[in-house]
């Protein structure tokens, strides 16, 4: 699978430095290649986000959740057997807790899916930064290897290798006579951090070969090693050009930690399931899904503007 | 043929008469026009007769381009009125078709359709537009290519050839639409001086055939050469004109000759 | 997109006329089958356990590897099916999720500012929850509240579906990002080049449909094979709510076989193998569309 570009040739322009901040950033290395180069994200956006009337966006968004807990609470009342059940949004609120939180004493819930993601990053950047180094090696040995394992792991479904780690891994490990357990969803941790590895993996590549051949010239010329290089010069110059592709991976791993519910974990949506079954009344349906939904928009979306605004702001096109 | 129908199609000018060939083929009077504060024309009149070759220079940014593109109804006007053939441009219910079989346009970046070849660029609009059978457009579009020196170039993408034999695949294509009119706005800006000349020649040429031409353009000995008459503009009025032979040799305003010894 | 097909380049289109052909085959093959069950699927599993049958057995027998559906018809037939399943629902979400991102790219566009406020809070809202949710949503929420309708045998069964339902909400999802990549080709189309044809005498949808539209499609390309990447591995979400596609299946067949490993690695091949034919087709189909001296 070669690397495919999804550059719109409008990006190839020289950007005009308009405001003083552009000027300065003007002066930073270029990015050669918008990070729309990478293969955007399993759930993701790259640069396509950039949005008119997001604010009114976000109204209508609230607008449909306060619609459909409405149409829960006009639902209850028509069809109403007795008047001691609770009112729609009460419910909601009462429930609110438990699918944020999880159960008395364990970890679950809304915070459960932030933990996931949380380690599911630091493991999967660092194996994918060194993944990526791998790729760019200049050993045929090293950099073959590397790349089918990239490659396997990113186009492979996310629930078969969520489902390959929770079936396949012990759920302990017996070292020097200590038994270290895993847990479901420390397996589901590393099921996840499989193909985000191989996606921090394409975008450490892309990175360091979208920094001009100049810069490994000079930096040779004046006889840094090749570990220096990478140290001193290269990867310091990738960070910034890196730091949109990650937080939008980021991002569509935290939607994807809802897999988790699926093996087994009791996340955020395993407990609506079981808030939802619990009360049995199917006015609930809506709006209970309907805020496990405003959950995730609530905490993605802010993630995704942000993004757009670094993406912009470092879009210092050659 | 295609526009035999054209004086029927209600081209009265602006006092209810019926437009003849003997009255001005173009028209502006006062015509004002700004983008948001800007105002980059301040009342602009001159006529073009039919036949005549017109010339504008001037400085850029003096509006020269925005003449033509409100001549051809791609940009509206603030105020005053533009004719062609008698017809209002400015009038809301304008026929736009209409008005755009009667007046062609080249540009300054060619603006060919890089999907399709030399020879289908020029057929797609006679075909779509003026819904023409094929045969007979493509035999009009293989002498138009002929026409303009580029035969052989038939099959040949628009990114497959040079700069000024775009243009003149640009220049064939509108003149497929048979226009009364050709407006061309700095047609040669873009090219390098060897290929200046061969889209010159071509336009030459046209003009020598009778065609009514309007350009924009910083080619002064061209200008000198081929046009009938001389417009200088410069920040959205016009500020002298006169046939090349007295406008060049004695120009009055401070400006014009300010600007004919920068480019001269 | 007709008239592209017959206005665009025609050379290229008759040369790639057998991909067409091979498309729409699969189309009807795999809408046939799903409609009159998966019969065909038996023929060729019957057709392909004495083929390979013997082996299979040996090598379970031997080294213990038990790849279960290449010597049991009836493994066999279910996971082709699944397969099957899985290629249909792909299919049914890319030409739905194509027309979603049309009309979609078309409110965002139109002078509307209702329009392209739902369009926008459509695309915002599909793009920043989990796909699984929203399939969660659709199934659980919104089925129960339409309309029962009675079968053959008058049973009452909810109108739509799990394979219904997770197709709509899989082309929900795709369409958000497809509305966003058709959007982006159209802005790509330099605005010189629609006044060309504009000063050419061409209307409005007669310069979108001629000029803008085969443009836009060749910028789209690489982004639309993502998203049908993504879209194909996707689909597996659709497990969660039963719909017997290749997951489905796999889990059936190693919860009753117990063969992990060995129907994990067919998975793998499975998926991989299919994004790699789909990735080769885009791109085949990427190559016939290009125009020499533009774009890259």
């Amino acid at each position: 699978m070669s690397e495919r570009s999804a550059q719109p040739p409008e990006a190839k322009k020289p950007a005009k430095p308009k405001a003083s901040r552009d000027v300065i950033l003007a002066g930073l290395p270029p990015q050669a290649a918008r990070q729309s180069n990478e293969r955007w994200g399993d759930w993701g956006a790259d640069d396509f986000t950039r949005g008119f009337f997001t604010r009114r966006s976000a109204l209508i968004i609230i607008a449909v959740l306060a619609l459909a807990v409405g149409c829960g609470e006009a639902y209850a009342q028509l069809t109403a057997q007795g008047s001691e059940r609770d009112g729609v949004l009460a419910t909601m609120l009462k429930w609110a807790p438990l699918i944020l939180f999880g159960r008395d004493g364990e970890l679950g819930g809304f915070a459960l899916n932030i933990v996931i993601s949380f380690l599911v990053m630091a493991i999967g950047t660092v194996t994918g930064v060194l993944l990526g180094i791998a790729q760019v090696s200049t050993s045929v040995l090293v950099r073959k290897p590397a790349w089918a394992v990239t490659q396997f792991f990113r186009n492979s479904p996310w629930l078969v290798l969520l489902f390959f780690t929770i079936l396949l891994m012990p759920f302990q490990i017996r070292v020097f006579g200590y038994s270290i357990p895993f847990p479901d969803w420390i397996k589901a941790t590393i099921g996840l951090a499989l193909p985000i590895m191989a996606n921090i993996s394409e975008v450490t590549r892309g990175a360091i070969q979208s920094i001009p051949t100049g810069q490994w010239e000079s930096s040779e010329s004046l006889a840094f090693s090749r570990s220096q290089q990478f140290r001193l010069i290269i990867l310091p110059q990738c960070v910034k050009r890196m730091t949109p592709p990650w937080m939008n991976w980021y991002a569509i791993l935290t939607m994807a930690t809802s897999l988790v519910s699926i093996v087994g974990v009791s996340d955020a949506m395993t407990l609506t399931k079981l808030a939802v079954d619990a009360d049995g009344r199917s006015e609930l349906l809506i709006p209970m899904y309907g805020m496990l939904l405003m959950f995730f928009f609530l905490y993605c979306y802010p993630i995704a503007r942000l993004t757009q605004v670094l993406e912009r702001r470092y879009a210092v096109v050659t | 043929m295609a526009f035999a129908d054209q004086t029927a199609h209600g081209a009265r000018n602006s006092n209810g008469a019926k437009w003849t060939p003997d009255q001005p083929i173009i028209s502006l009077k006062g015509v004002r026009k700004s983008f948001g504060p800007v105002e980059v024309l301040r009342g602009v009149s001159f006529d073009v007769k039919k036949g005549e070759v017109i010339c504008i220079i001037g400085p850029s940014g003096s509006g020269k381009s925005t003449i033509l593109r409100c001549i051809n109804a791609l940009a509206p006007i603030n105020e005053g009125s533009i004719t062609v053939e008698g017809q209002e441009v400015h009038d809301p219910h304008l026929d736009k078709l209409a008005l755009r079989k009667k007046v062609g346009m080249v540009f300054q970046q060619y603006n060919l359709f890089p999907h399709k070849t030399a020879l289908e660029n020029i057929m797609m609009a006679p075909i779509h537009v003026l819904k023409q059978p094929k045969a007979e457009v493509e035999a009009r579009a293989r002498k138009l290519l002929a026409k303009v020196r580029l035969a052989g170039k038939e099959n040949a993408y628009p990114g497959e050839l040079s700069g000024g034999q775009q243009q003149r695949v640009a220049i064939a294509r509108s003149l497929a639409m048979t226009p009364d009119v050709m407006l061309f706005d700095e047609v040669t800006a873009a090219l390098d001086p060897e290929t200046v000349k061969e889209v010159l020649v071509t336009i030459r040429e046209l003009a020598e055939e009778g065609m009514t031409c309007l350009l924009v353009t910083h080619e002064m000995g061209f200008a000198r050469e081929v046009g009938d008459h001389i417009y200088f503009t410069d920040r959205g009025v016009i500020i002298e004109h006169g046939p090349p032979k007295t406008f060049f040799a004695e120009a009055k305003d401070e400006r014009t000759r300010a600007f004919l010894s920068q480019i001269l | 997109m007709a008239t592209t097909l017959t206005l665009d380049n025609s050379v290229n289109y008759r040369r790639y006329a057998w991909v067409l052909l091979a498309g729409g085959g699969l189309i009807l093959y795999f809408g046939w089958t799903a409609i009159f069950g998966f019969a065909p699927v038996n023929a060729c599993a019957n057709a392909l356990v004495p083929l390979f049958g013997d082996a299979a057995k040996a090598l379970y027998e031997t080294a213990g590897v038990n790849i279960v559906y290449l010597y049991e018809p009836f493994e066999c037939g279910r996971l082709l099916s699944g397969m099957g399943m899985t290629i249909w629902i792909s299919i049914v979400c890319v030409i739905a999720s194509t027309i979603i991102g049309v009309l979609g790219a078309w409110a965002q566009m139109s002078g509307s500012k209702i329009l392209r406020g739902v369009a926008q809070g459509y695309i915002q809202f599909f793009r920043n929850t989990p796909p699984l949710v929203q399939m969660y949503f659709f199934f659980f929420a919104l089925s129960p509240l339409l309309p029962r309708v009675m079968t053959d045998y008058d049973v009452a069964r909810p109108m739509f579906d799990a394979f219904t339902w997770a197709a709509i909400s899989l082309s929900f999802f795709a369409g958000a990002f497809n509305v966003e990549i058709f959007r982006s080709g159209i802005e790509a189309v330099p605005r010189t080049m629609t006044e060309a044809a504009e000063a050419l005498g061409y209307t409005r949808p007669q310069v979108f449909r001629n000029v803008v539209l085969p443009l836009a499609l060749r910028v789209c390309i690489p982004s639309l094979t993502n998203n049908l990447v993504n879209l194909v591995k996707t689909t597996t979400l659709a497990f969660a709510i039963s719909v017997p596609e290749t997951l489905f299946v796999a889990n059936q067949i190693w919860s009753d076989r117990v063969n992990v490993l060995e129907m994990m690695i067919t998975l793998f091949v499975f998926y991989i193998g299919l994004v790699a034919i789909l990735v080769w087709m885009m791109e085949r189909w990427e190559k016939a569309m290009r125009i020499p001296g533009y774009g890259r």
